[in-house]
């Protein structure tokens, strides 16, 4: 198990009902992790509609999530 | 740093100002601005919120593209977060070159991109009641369920 600071924004951040946790999780990568966090909090987001940032990046659905990551899933963006 | 996040009004005649250059034949500038309706709904608010640290990176990469693709002297975008009234300034845009093609371009590349990328979000708030995020919920012309506050 590690900690994870997570990160919400948009839609998620209100269907989740905070900005951000921490979570400690034994997901290896971020999709295992919003996997766990959609079915735990009810997130209606499919993946695929989302991208995702770690360490203030955008990052991989598949990369290795190291201990004290901090992670955010990214809504369909739309500014301007 | 050439984008830049605004809590408060724009002052796009502050911006025009430092944008000011002898060798500028040209400056475009864009104003986004909150409208009255949107897919057929009278909107009375917009709320936009960012991932900071991360919309800040990529605008800056997205500056860097133009200057590299546009023959351009400088560009500047500040995006406001925050609550909107109609007619608020919500993007400014602007761009200097020598001449008028590539300020027009640029400028151009400028807000489509921002638009596609950036991590800014936008909820627009109805005349009844209700609210939605932009977006959020995929096809436009196939929203999925209003949600009401």
């Amino acid at each position: 198990m590690k900690t994870i600071r997570v990160r919400y924004f948009a839609l998620l951040r209100e269907q989740r009902g905070q900005e951000e946790e921490l979570v400690q999780t034994g997901a290896a990568t971020p999709a295992e992790l919003y996997r766990e966090l959609a079915g735990r909090h009810r997130l209606t987001l499919p993946e695929a509609r989302l991208r995702v940032a770690i360490n203030e990046e955008f990052g991989s659905w598949t990369a290795p999530l190291c201990a004290d990551d901090r992670v955010a899933f990214i809504p369909p963006v739309a500014g301007g | 740093m050439d984008f830049r996040f605004a809590t408060t009004p724009i002052d796009a005649a502050a911006l025009a100002r430092e944008l000011a250059n002898p060798a500028a034949g040209g400056t475009v500038t864009f104003e986004g601005r909150v409208r009255n309706a949107n897919e057929g709904r009278a909107v009375v608010a917009l709320e936009y919120e960012a991932f900071a640290e991360l919309a800040g990176k990529e605008g800056e990469r997205i500056l860097a593209e133009a200057r590299g693709r546009f023959e351009i002297l400088a560009a500047v975008c500040v995006h406001r977060t925050g609550r909107l009234g109609l007619g608020d300034l919500a993007v400014w845009i602007g761009v200097t070159a020598a001449h008028r093609g590539p300020a027009f371009e640029a400028c151009r590349y400028l807000i489509d991109q921002i638009k596609a990328r950036v991590p800014i979000w936008k909820k627009e708030h109805y005349v009844d009641g209700a609210s939605e995020w932009i977006n959020a919920n995929g096809d436009r012309s196939a929203p999925g369920p209003r949600r009401t506050p």
